[in-house]
């Protein structure tokens, strides 16, 4: 029981709004000194993680060639490209952006988009544009809400395409366990079960979507 | 075969750099910040555990102590271009498709299991550099704007792969074993229903503490999934891990935890509240989320 309170620690610390890297060292040390582990066999445990996901940050890379492009105009290109479709509407871009996304996850090609990737240089300026189109103009937090419904659409879009992928990480690592409890499953049938639900994220974001643009044609109305 | 050095020196030399222009620029956290991720990508498997476990010690108390200091804004822009500034950027994506077919269709030159992050690294590279050439801008330009960006993320960059590591000490003290325990108990004897709801909420819960389904899964699967739903209620096996799997996606949507998905993005389109893609993403994950459970019960038994 007594090594739920690194649990606690991240909660309280989050909320007191305490820098997460400090939250997260702390919760590590008290999870660590709760369960009787010596403070250099954390140490060493959480350096040796932290060493094996580097692959996680190397994505940063991308961000000076980003970086230039934005100097040149490449978000004005984003916003003047989109604003050349007469019929475009916020809630549709991200609606065929969704439907683009969980596509191409399904297909296994989850790394081809990302905030960094798409969202920050495309998909955010566009579809505040094709808002500003709708509406006449938008203040600051409605723009916020836009740029993170952008957001938001890649990950539902991401998260409810890949597990149709037969090779991804979370199937292997279903059909791994199974395999240790003497249930053996082939990868197909596992994708073959995230279909529905993948269908039910579309649907509903998809409504949600299907509401921002009645929300920003009764804000010009208005 | 070209697999991982290549990416984590591409990487580590970038974080030099980062480094080298905050020290110009008199920003001394930004430059330790920088530094110590440069170390980490160039030497650390060299530094051991503890010499790594120490660095990270440092990242915290670079970031906790609030020595890092904002981007500086970008630098007078210069002509606009066409819609060609498009180009670079498809290349990056299509390089990664391309590298990681390649590397399927021609096996031994590429580690196949880092083929779509070096072919990005690499698709990076070429983009830069033909950018480069078109746009002819001045040598450190695409650095300062990288820095500029960096900065604009700052320690939110690395929370990710700290809470992976948090997951290794949680794992390491048996976390998982308690909370299913506890969670297991709360269900109703013999209740089908019941099971499947602790489950999934179990599932997306646990989630949002750890930040990752992949932790959750495992732990709810022994608990609940296994010994309720698939031997005791003889439900099928793969729909309930492959929609479980789901319920816990809907719980990365919903915590600052996942900082990759809900905290970086914030960052990356500099939003003023941390929280706004977690807060975005509400409506969707919560009624997903019942949505889930209900088709495990009618679609697994």
């Amino acid at each position: 029981m007594l090594v739920l309170a690194g649990i606690a620690v991240i909660a309280f610390g989050f909320l007191l709004r305490f820098n997460p890297l400090l939250v997260v060292a702390a919760s590590a040390a008290v999870t660590g000194l709760a369960a009787g582990l010596d403070p250099l066999a954390i140490l060493a445990a959480f350096g040796k993680a932290f060493n094996n996901t580097r692959y996680i940050t190397v994505i940063w890379v991308i961000l000076p060639l980003i970086g230039l492009l934005e100097r040149y105009g490449l978000q004005a290109r984003a916003r003047a490209l989109i604003e050349r479709f007469g019929q475009a509407t916020a809630g549709r871009l991200l609606m065929v952006y969704l439907l683009f996304r969980q596509l191409s996850a399904a297909v296994g090609l989850t790394t081809i988009a990302g905030p960094a990737v798409t969202v920050r240089p495309l998909l955010a300026p566009m579809t505040e544009a094709l808002a500003e189109r709708q509406t006449g103009g938008l203040d600051e937090a409605e723009r916020e809400r836009i740029r993170a419904l952008a957001a938001a659409t890649d990950n539902v879009g991401l998260f409810f395409g890949e597990d149709i992928f037969l090779a991804i990480g979370s199937i292997l690592l279903m059909k791994g366990l199974l395999e240790q409890y003497g249930i053996r499953l082939e990868p197909f049938q596992l994708s073959l079960w995230a279909i529905p639900s993948a269908i039910a994220a579309f649907l509903i974001h998809g409504a949600r979507l299907w509401w921002l643009d009645r929300r920003l044609a009764r804000k010009r109305a208005a | 075969m070209i697999g991982l050095p290549f990416v984590y020196i591409a990487t580590g030399l970038l974080f030099g750099l980062y480094a080298l222009l905050s020290v110009r620029d008199r920003r001394p956290g930004n430059a330790g910040f920088w530094g110590l991720m440069a170390l980490s990508f160039l030497l650390g498997d060299r530094i051991g555990d503890i010499g790594n476990g120490v660095l990270a010690l440092g990242l915290v108390a670079i970031a906790g102590t609030g020595l890092m200091r904002p981007a500086r804004a970008m630098e007078d822009g210069v002509a606009p271009r066409g819609d060609a500034l498009f180009v670079p950027v498809l290349i990056v994506p299509a390089a990664a498709l391309g590298g990681t077919l390649l590397a399927r269709a021609r096996p031994g030159w590429l580690d196949p299991q880092q083929a779509t992050l070096v072919a990005l690294v690499a698709g990076v590279v070429v983009a830069l550099g033909i950018a480069c050439l078109w746009l002819r801008p001045r040598p450190q330009t695409p650095f300062r704007e990288g820095l500029r960006l960096m900065d604009s993320i700052g320690w939110a960059a690395v929370l990710p792969q700290m809470l992976v590591s948090l997951g290794a000490i949680f794992a390491l003290s048996g976390v998982g074993t308690v909370v299913g325990t506890l969670l297991g108990a709360v269900i109703p004897e013999g209740s089908l229903i019941g099971a499947a709801i602790v489950y999934g909420v179990g599932m997306a819960l646990f989630t949002i503490v750890m930040g990752n389904a992949f932790a959750a899964f495992p732990v709810m699967m022994a608990a609940v999934g296994l010994p309720l739903l698939i031997h005791g209620h003889h439900g099928n096996a793969a729909a309930i891990s492959a929609i479980g799997m789901l319920s816990g996606f809907c719980g990365t949507l919903l915590t600052p935890m996942a900082a990759n998905f809900n905290i970086v993005p914030a960052a990356l389109l500099e939003l003023r509240n941390r929280n706004g893609v977690v807060r975005a993403q509400m409506a969707t994950a919560l009624p997903l989320l019942a949505v889930n459970i209900a088709l495990m019960v009618w679609l697994a038994f």
